[in-house]
């Protein structure tokens, strides 16, 4: 039996969901999710390449963390409700820990200015991360003539006028999805 | 009670996630520093700088945010606030999945909703950007962050960070 034989796939019970999911959670840093692919697909072989790819499909395309979304698929799927709920507590329980205690630190001597100098340090750098990744995510659209002005259209209302955002998202989703809903008809 | 308003308001915000939390910046500044008044800018800006630094998923910063209103009640009411709204429905929706998949609706709004999670990427490239009060040098060591990361993919960009801290540091940025 092969790697990619979906019959080699293994089932893991609650602990293993649970200590998997905690390994993929703390793993990665920036995002999680090619550690996700990693961990689930080639290392455990909780589901097939395919499978990630259709479930990752529907985590994005629906709103809120793909990651956490995901872990709630993978867990349901082995162990129904009980792993819907120890896999998305296992990716968050230890990050979430590492963060608390950052906090309290940052409580504590974030005022220092070798503290404020590191994290204005940081933050450039990761606001330049975020530039990054806008410009990829944006040179993976295709149709870039018709699609770019929306993301004109959301920085200026965003950015620029201050606009709420799920009002923002619904309007521009309507004239956008509508748009890709005329144009995927006349294929 | 401050606690119910967070939990309230991220809920919210968590059905507009396209793009997971790091789309929501924007949104969580206007609500939390210009609506509320919770926090201020910069200690918004230290917050995604912490997440950016530490590891697991992107919402952490969420928790973070949490965490600086109202303590402990406070990361974990905004932390599950923006996963479990997403986590019921797609609990209820995965096995019917397979019927949606390929579906022209279903193209149609992924294809429309990513020009969208762009420019809130890049709303809140800009938002982190002002809140933190760039100095030249601070942009400079941005605009070289976003060179090294497009053109050296293979570099992981936790050394990017570890370099903006240490410059940082040095009282450059």
């Amino acid at each position: 039996m092969t790697a990619t034989d979906p019959k080699s796939r293994s089932r893991p019970d609650l602990r293993a969901l649970f200590l998997g999911f905690s390994s993929v959670g703390l793993s990665g840093f920036g995002g999680v999710l090619p550690f996700a692919r990693r961990t689930l697909v080639d290392e455990r072989r909780w589901m097939t390449a395919e499978e990630f790819n259709t479930q990752l499909g529907l985590c994005q395309f629906l709103p809120g963390p793909n990651v956490v979304n995901l872990a709630v698929v993978v867990g349901k799927r082995h162990r129904g409700l009980a792993g819907a709920i120890v896999a998305p507590v296992g990716l968050l329980a230890g990050p979430l820990a590492i963060v608390l205690v950052l906090a309290l630190l940052y409580d504590r001597f974030g005022g220092l200015p070798l503290a404020q100098g590191m994290l204005r340090g940081i933050a450039a750098a990761g606001c330049g991360l975020l530039f990054a990744m806008a410009w990829r995510m944006g040179a993976a659209i295709r149709d870039k003539a018709i699609f770019l002005p929306f993301t004109a259209l959301t920085v200026a209302a965003i950015a620029w006028l201050r606009w709420p955002m799920p009002i923002v998202m619904i309007v521009g989703l309507i004239l956008s999805g509508g748009l890709a809903w005329w144009k995927l008809g006349r294929k | 009670m401050i606690v119910g308003e967070l939990f309230l308001e991220f809920a919210l915000l968590s059905f507009v996630a396209f793009g997971g939390a790091t789309a929501l910046l924007p949104e969580m500044h206007r609500v939390v520093v210009e609506n509320h008044h919770w926090l201020d800018d910069t200690t918004f800006t230290h917050l995604y700088a912490i997440a950016q630094a530490a590891p697991g998923p992107n919402v952490l910063v969420v928790t973070l945010i949490g965490w600086e209103i109202a303590g402990l009640g406070g990361a974990l009411a905004a932390t599950l606030a923006m996963c479990l709204p997403m986590s019921v429905l797609i609990y209820l929706l995965i096995d019917r999945w397979e019927g949606f998949a390929g579906k022209r609706w279903q193209k149609a709004i992924s294809l429309g909703v990513a020009p969208l999670a762009v420019g809130l990427i890049f709303s809140g490239a800009t938002l982190i950007a002002t809140s933190a009060g760039l100095s030249p040098a601070g942009w400079i060591l941005a605009a070289a962050v976003v060179f090294a990361n497009l053109r050296f993919r293979e570099l992981h960009p936790l050394w990017l960070i570890a370099a903006g801290a240490v410059l940082g540091i040095s009282g450059f940025a």
